[in-house]
Formats: structure tokens, sequence, C-alpha cells
């Protein structure tokens, strides 16, 4: 602005950071802390440097006959990239055919995909896990990812943002000889950039984080995802290396902090072409 | 709702809508009508024997006391979470959408968070909360609260609600920050140009151009606080003390996935399922008109 | 293109087989017939479990055992029964002991060890298993349904330097309820610890051990082995005492509730709570964790109401094995030479000495003496002393309750309500009976379908 540095918006901004930093520096704090620590309830606000090297060494971890973390990272940005890729085009196609065309059963369409908000796939699980079988994808990472694709959170978000695009927008480039694509293309991509940027980091965390589904379907433990490698580290009636699971548990937090320093960019080019 | 300037043609926007209603059919419509004949049923957790009992289950749900307790205390939740994460993170939303310094390392920061794997999250609230060896409890304890949310309902229910709404907080942020972003700086200089500064400005300028938005957030966080919270209250509370933090979607899943009693998780969710799509209907019949018009 | 139509015969040729020809075909091109075994064993004893699988692979070369993980044992059960839907169950799957009544009503998808001797000609001797723990997994008549494998009981752990610390003899652990509440009171005057006592799996240790220990029904029909009309009977007397007990100690500040199933653990870990009620299987975290001497003891009794305490009941896991419609008879034959082999007295004493869960087999006990593993780990033998202590009766046996986990969550609930003073010991009880029952009876007609 004009030169004058904004209290109030770095006071109210530290404190949410504060607030929701706190676990993630628990997190970084917990992994260089003895094995045990955790167990007792000693969650130390300050880490122990001289441990640092744990990183490092859980990267190569391995359970008898399980895969190496680094590889369980793989699988889970494989799956992750996948499901968040999928949605957003399946969606933005769909909300774009509901909102700008007039055909049959149009609400219909809408409120069916709609209503897959709803019912969480632990719900579904059993029969989900049948329709699955019956197209021979269990144990498949078509099978992962697949059904967490389907998702109405995004054609929702994608329709708002269409809804509130000018009518004077759309006649304009009817007016210049846009087709339906091209007017895809050229008009709504930009004006959703920000959205489709803000929706992608959101769906990719969320195919980052899915448990019980992988954990059901996939039985290779060469599918296994990050999420199910920690689960598998926190012991069963025996100790638990907490310092290991919150290391790696800090490792799987990098690639969705990459995914959102990348997307840091398109929301300042969404702003730039929202000025147009 | 409408829309007054469409392009003609069904064929491509059916092309279009496939892929989507596709997924759907097979992945969702189709699984999920599975589960819900299955309402109507009395079966075995293997389905080895199953009895068409009608409309038992639902009966029996609604002669429960229990069941409606349920009902009423889930609906001051979903209420309290959407209210308290949509707040938050509208106003941090604001704060790091000015012009100021290291605004992208707030936004990163603000966004990170949402990225912990839950299992992850589940373990760092319940040490953080513990009632004697959380650092929120020795905090309190130093400021003379007595903390047991062990055996404390009201501590309990303080205790689910703000786990639930803070892991809701970062996506609503993120989706603010973009919604913000959106808003052309033209038409916000304009307001400035005519005068019109802080609330003002914000509740008449900004507060408008944010309604898609604000609207997409109030069915998302409706839905989440409804169906997304479950895991987080079984880490922290499992429904206790009693039964004072047990939401309708917690007995959902332990009906379903621990207790295995299939007919009633079954009827469970519809009744859930049919109680969300009244309440969103109603919602994109008044707020979503007044929108678009 | 030709490679893809040559599989395409191929897999219609391996098809046209039939299933029982196919095992024939796989002996003859020296392949293993594959045993899938799904666990719920994370952590250390997940990697314990890939061992004992590893040394029956290179133990015989017909064989080969894949473990692998499936969550906790809610998901693992999840799991297995829609897998089993599908077709696609696994041969083995571990599942725990609240989850037998639902095994067991489960008829078609599993094969109980008994059929599965009887099919496959393979030995496997219910009298080589401890009483107290193939009783929770056997029919009313002895024949064995599932096959014990990691077996706990709860016990009492205490802290000896806090108990040093109250003039306490750190040595000699209170054996009566009445001496638990004097050692609170001294735990408390010295305050020692913050907390004098709590308890995990409220449930578990202070209704279905104190009834297996004092002899006294939990539910009818010899707690649900004899018919699935049976009913809860937790509202007698002692137990309505005992809760009282617990209560009256919570307002004295002797006792602190801790939480559901497993939640009270940390207290004592973390050296707050001087006494914890908790699984023998705790022990690896206690010692390893904690940062003082830990006791291990039996739990307290009531001479008034059993002057002759027996048995407790266990704790844990027992593998069931699960069918298909393709399952061959060798793959049967492949998982009761594996069940076979992890019962031999060598593997048990193993995996008993690993993993702190109790030997399953007289002979795997037999041989850790002889190893001289309980004078070099003492205390490792209280749970085993505690599970074979007088004569097995009905009361004793284990529970046959459908629905079991649901039952405990009511139990624990009730609990919690008569903790925050809403409501008095009979209160709690009697309504936790009047709703068990509501859900004995749905699984009852589920069950009898």
């Amino acid at each position: 602005m004009n030169g004058r540095v904004d209290w109030v918006a770095h006071g109210v901004l530290c404190c949410g950071v504060l607030l929701f930093v706190l676990p993630l520096w628990l997190l970084l704090a917990g992994a260089t802390q003895d094995a045990g620590a955790i167990s007792r309830g000693e969650l130390s606000l300050l880490p122990d440097l001289r441990n640092l090297g744990v990183f490092w060494s859980v990267l190569n971890d391995r359970a008898p006959g399980g895969a190496p973390v680094w590889h369980m990272l793989l699988v889970s940005a494989a799956m992750a990239l996948a499901i968040a890729g999928g949605k957003i085009i399946i969606s933005l196609l769909s909300a774009y055919a509901v909102t700008f065309f007039r055909f049959p059963f149009r609400m219909l369409c809408f409120w069916t995909i709609f209503i897959t908000l709803m019912l969480p796939v632990e719900v579904r699980i059993v029969p989900t896990y049948a329709v699955m079988a019956d197209f021979g994808l269990i144990n498949s990472f078509t099978g992962l990812a697949m059904p967490l694709i389907a998702s109405a959170t995004a054609t929702l978000l994608f329709r708002q943002v269409f809804v509130a695009v000018p009518d004077e927008l759309v006649e304009a480039a009817r007016m210049d000889g846009a087709g339906p694509l091209r007017f895809l293309r050229d008009i709504l991509l930009p004006v959703s950039a920000a959205n489709m940027a803000a929706l992608f980091v959101i769906v990719f965390v969320y195919g980052w984080n899915q448990y019980l589904w992988p954990l059901l379907v996939a039985t290779d433990p060469s599918l296994d995802t990050i999420v199910i490698g920690i689960v598998k580290m926190i012991g069963q009636d025996s100790v638990t290396d907490w310092n290991r699971v919150m290391a790696t548990a800090v490792l799987a937090l990098l690639p969705p902090v990459a995914v959102v320093l990348l997307m840091q960019r398109w929301f300042v080019k969404g702003l730039t072409e929202g000025e147009k | 709702m409408e829309r007054r300037t469409i392009f003609a043609g069904w064929v491509l926007p059916v092309l279009l809508v496939a892929p989507q209603l596709l997924l759907t059919v097979f992945f969702f419509l189709w699984p999920a009508g599975r589960a819900m004949w299955t309402s109507l049923e009395r079966q075995d957790a293997f389905g080895i024997r199953t009895e068409f009992v009608g409309l038992d289950n639902f009966a029996d749900l609604f002669a429960d006391p229990l069941y409606l307790d349920s009902a009423v205390r889930t609906v001051g939740f979903c209420a309290a979470v959407a209210v308290l994460a949509m707040g938050t993170a509208l106003l941090l939303a604001v704060f790091a959408d000015r012009d100021i310094r290291g605004r992208a390392i707030y936004r990163t920061l603000l966004i990170w968070p949402y990225a912990i794997a839950p299992a992850i999250a589940a373990v760092l609230w319940v040490l953080l909360l513990h009632p004697q060896i959380g650092l929120v409890a020795h905090g309190l304890k130093a400021i003379g609260i007595l903390w047991d949310y062990k055996l404390n309902d009201a501590q309990a229910m303080t205790v689910v609600i703000l786990a639930s709404a803070w892991k809701q907080v970062s996506y609503n942020f993120i989706f603010f920050l973009a919604g913000l972003q959106s808003i052309p700086k033209a038409v916000i200089e304009a307001a400035r140009m005519d005068g019109a500064r802080g609330w003002r400005r914000f509740r008449t300028i900004t507060l408008p151009l944010l309604a898609p938005t604000m609207f997409f957030l109030i069915v998302v966080n409706i839905v989440y606080a409804a169906f997304d919270t479950f895991a987080t209250i079984q880490a922290l509370t499992q429904g206790g003390p009693g039964k004072a933090t047990e939401t309708l979607m917690l007995k959902v899943y332990r009906d379903g996935l621990i207790n295995l009693d299939l007919g009633s998780s079954s009827a469970q969710s519809v009744v859930l399922m049919l109680g969300i799509v009244v309440l969103t209907a109603l919602q994109f019949r008044f707020i979503g008109r007044r929108n678009a018009e | 293109m030709s490679h893809s139509v040559h599989r395409r015969t191929l897999l219609t040729g391996t098809a046209a087989l039939t299933a029982a020809s196919l095992s024939g075909v796989a002996a003859a091109q020296g392949a293993k017939t594959k045993i899938v075994f799904w666990h719920a064993m994370s952590g250390p004893l997940g990697d314990e479990i890939g061992n004992i699988c590893k040394a029956f692979n290179a133990a015989q070369a017909e064989y080969e055992v894949e473990p692998i993980f499936k969550g906790t044992y809610p998901e693992t059960l999840t799991a297995a029964i829609a897998a089993w839907r599908a077709g696609q169950a696994p041969h083995l799957v571990q599942m725990f002991e609240v989850g037998t009544g639902s095994m067991l009503a489960a008829g078609p998808a599993v094969k109980q060890v008994w059929q599965l001797a009887q099919e496959t000609g393979i030995k496997l001797d219910p009298e080589a298993y401890i009483g107290g723990v193939r009783g929770y997994y056997s029919l009313s008549d002895g024949r064995m349904a599932s096959m014990p494998f990691n077996s706990s009981t709860a016990i009492m752990w205490y802290n000896k330097d806090a108990f040093e610390k109250a003039g306490l003899d750190p040595n000699k652990a209170p054996t009566t309820w009445t001496e638990v509440i004097a050692a609170c009171r001294a735990l408390k005057a010295k305050s020692s610890t913050p907390i004098p006592m709590t308890t995990s799996w409220p449930t578990w240790v202070h209704i279905e051990e104190y009834g297996a220990m004092h002899d006294l029904p939990v539910a009818t029909k010899g707690n649900g082995f004899d018919g699935l009309d049976t009913e809860l009977k937790i509202n007698t007397p002692p137990f309505v005492k005992h809760l009282n007990r617990l209560l009256e100690m919570s307002k004295e500040g002797l006792f602190k509730y801790g939480g559901r199933d497993a939640a009270a653990g940390p207290l004592f870990v973390s050296g707050e709570a001087a006494i914890i009620f908790d699984s023998s299987a705790a022990r690896a975290a206690i010692k390893r964790d904690g940062k003082f001497n830990a006791g291990a003891a039996l739990l307290p009794t009531d001479p008034d109401v059993n002057p002759n305490p027996i048995n407790s009941v266990i704790g844990g896991a027992s593998l069931w094995t699960m069918t298909t419609p393709k399952r061959t008879a060798a793959e049967y034959k492949g998982v009761a030479t594996f069940l076979k082999f992890i019962g031999q007295p060598e593997q048990d004493a193993h995996w008993h000495q690993v993993s702190g869960y109790v030997p399953v087999t007289f002979g795997g006990w037999e041989l850790s003496k002889k190893q001289g593993f309980y004078d070099r780990n003492p205390g490792t033998d209280i749970p085993i002393v505690q599970l074979s202590r007088g004569k097995l009766t009905a009361n004793s046996k284990g529970f046959r309750l459908g629905r079991m986990i649901e039952l405990r969550n009511i139990i624990q609930e009730e609990m919690e309500k008569a903790l925050q003073g809403q409501q008095g010991a009979q209160a709690a009880l009697d309504n936790a009976v009047a709703r068990g029952n509501k859900v004995l009876r749905e699984f009852e007609k589920s069950a009898k379908g």
C-alpha cells in the first residue's frame, strides 16, 4: 500500500498462524524427541536439534515385505494427482454443461451429481467394494483412485463460479462468433483460475490423506500409501517409535506444501486475469 | 438459478456431463442404492441371512429417545462448526488478501496444516487436549479451570467442535482467498474513490461479490460437519461422556463399521441424507436464487 | 497384438482347467500354493508376524504365506466382510476376541478349526492349548472354532517408585480391593503421584474380568455359550457393589477415570497414576517408555464375594479360516499346516517372548520356563498364573455375546454417567442391562435370520 505497515493485518494473521501451525510445530518437535516421549505425554515445544537425522533415516524405512517410505510417498503422490486431475476435469466439464446448456434431465443430472456429497465412502464401503470386485479393479491403481474421482464439491464450486459470470460476457463472446468450446477455453478457464488452483490444493490433499479405501481395496504392499504406512507404524499392543512416526508424517507433508507453493502463483494469476 | 443466455444443442452437454455421471452412477449411486436397500432389511454382517423387514429399522430409530437426542445435538453441532470454521476463515482470508509483506508465507502457513494426515492429527489432538498430561490442560489449570472433558459434557462438546472446525478452516480459507482474488481490483478501487471504506466497503462491495463462494462454502461446511467429522469425534471422545458428543453420523459409522448392524446403520444414513438434501434444496431455493439474480 | 492374443488363449485355457487340478498343475510347475493372511498387527508386532511367516515359508516347500496388514481389528473385520461378500476373502484373518460371536454366526463364511482338521487330516489337537485361552474360541462341546494366537489378560500394573514414596512395600502389591483402597489412600496422603489409581478397558476389567474371577455370570446361558437367547446379568449385587466402590473412590479422589478402552494408558506411562488396570500386553510400552520401576500383579479380588477366585479371561485375537467359492483343498491344507506350525512349542514360545502376549500352548509355556524366560523377566508369568488359576467354570470360559463391542460401549456410557453423578451404581447397571438386552435380541434375530 502506501508504505505504512498494516499492523492489524499482521496481528490477526500472526494469531491465525499461531493457532493453526501449532500442531505442525509439535509434529516437527515430536520427531526429534526420544521414541517414548509421546507415550509419556511429553510433547515438547522445543525440537532436539541433535536428532534431525531421523528424517533421513525414516526415508529408507521398510517393514518386512513392505515398501520403503519413499515408495509410499510416490504412490500417494500418484494417487493424489490422479484424483485431483480427474476430479477437476470432469467437474469442470459437467458444471459447464449444466450451467450453459439446456438439455433433457439437466437438473436431474445436477442433483444426481450433487448427492454424492453425502455418505462418505466409509458408509458405503461394503457395496462399493463389491462393485469394484465386479469390475475386477480390486488391488489395482485404477481401483485406488477411480471411486474417489466422482465429486459433487468440485462441480458445485464451478457451477457457482459460472453462474456469477455476467450474461454480457457470454453475449459478447457469442457476437465474436466463439463456439461453446472456445468460450470455455478463452473466457471461463481464466475466470475460474483462482478457484481451480484452490480446488487443486484441496483435492490433492483429500486424495493424499485417504486411508480406509486404499487400505481395503489394495492388498499388494507395493500399493501402500504413506498414510497407511504411518498407521502401520503406530504399534498395536507394543511400543511405538513416535519420533519415527512423526518424522514420517512430516515427510508426508512435503508434497502437499509443494502443491500449495505451486498454486500460489496461480492465485496471483487469477488476480491479474480478473483485472482485465 | 437459471441463466438467460445459453448455448443451443444437447449432444455436446450430454457428452460433457457423461464422464461425471458414469462415475457417479457406478461408484456412488449403485453402491449407495444397495446400501439403502439394506435399510429395509435385517441382515447379519456377512449378508448370509437377510430378511425383508420393511420400515422396521426406521420405526426402531424414531422410537429411541437417545436417537432423537442425537438428532438435536447434531443440528447444534453442525451450526457451531460451520459458523466457527467459516467466520475464522473469512477473517483470515480478508487480511491475507491485503497487500502486505510476507503474505505468501502467511498463506502457505495457513493452508499447510490442512495436509496433516488425519490419523496423526487425531494423535496430536488427543495429546494436546489430554485432561492430565496435555498442554491445554496445563494452561487451563494455571488459570484455575478444571479441565476434564472425559467426564464433563460441555467441555467434551467444546473439544469436538473446536477440533472439527479447526480442520475445516484451512479449506474455507483457501476458497475465500480464491474468491477475494477473483474480485476485480477495479471494483474495489471504484468503491474507494466513492469514499467507501473499512467495514462499509466490505459489507456493500466485497461481501455481495463473495456470495457465490459463500453459498458454496455454506453447503460444503454443513455437509462436512454432518458427514465428515465422525473420525475426529471417534478419536477424541468416542461420543462420550455418556452420549454427550454423539452425532448422527458417528452413530452411523459405529453401527455400520464397528457394531455391524448394517440394517440400522443404512436406515440412519437414509435419514441423514434426506435431512441434508432437504436443507440444501431450501438453501438453493432461497439463498442460491438471490445470488444469481 | 499377437502377444495379447496369445495371453488371452492362455487365460481361457487356465480357466478351463478345473479348480481341483489347478493345485496339481501348480505343484508340477514347482509353484507354491499361496496363503493370504490378513492381520491387524502394526508396529513391531507387524514385523514379527512377517518373521513368523518367513520362517514358515522357509521351513517347507509347498506353501507360501503372505501376511498383509489391514488396519485396526474393526477395519480388518470390515475388510474381511467386504472381501467375503465379493468372493475374495483371504485364507486367514486375525480377529479380536469380541468379534468371536459375530464370526461364529457367520456360518458358511468361515471354516472352523475342527472342520479344517477333519477335512485336511491334519491334527490340530485342542488339548495342546491352554484351557483359558482355548475355551474362549471353542464351542460348548470343546471343539475349537478358531485358532488362538495373540492372547493377553488384564492385570494390575503399579509404580514401584511411587509405592516406596508412599511408604508401601514396592514388592508387595495389594491383592484385595480393601488393600487397594488402603494403598490408594496412602498414595494420596503422601501425594507420590497426582493420581492414585486409574483404569484402561473399564468394561473388560471391571465387569468381564471381575465376573469371571469371582465366578459370577455376566450373562445367562453360560455367558452366551449355550444359546443366542442370552441376557445380561450385570446388575446383581456384587457388580453394583463394585461399581459403587469405584464411584466412591472417584469422589474421594482415589480413582481417576481416564476414558474408554485403552485411553487411560498414557496416565500410567507418564507417571501420573500409580496404579492402572490394563492389558498384560502393555508391558513393552510400559517398560520402554515409563521412567520408573513398574510392577505387574494379579487383579485384586473381593474375598467376601469369592474367597477362592478363579481364572481371568483372555483378550487379544485368534485366527479364523475363511472360505471362498473357488478355494481348493490344497489351500485349506496349507492353512492347516500353517496353523499347526505356529502352535509348535518353539514358535509359540518365540511369539510369546517377543510379543508380550501369553503362550497359547502348554508346550510353549513349558519351553519358556525351561529356557528361563520367567526368571530373566520377573512378572511376565503373572498373566499366565492368573489365567490358569482354579478350575475353569461356565462363568470363566469367556463370552459368546453378539455385538460385544457395542455392549462394552453401552456399559462404558452408563458408567460415565454414574461417574458424572447423573445416576447411582444400581441405576447405571440396570440401564446397561436394559439397553444391552435390546442389542442382544437384535443380534439373535439377525443371526437366526
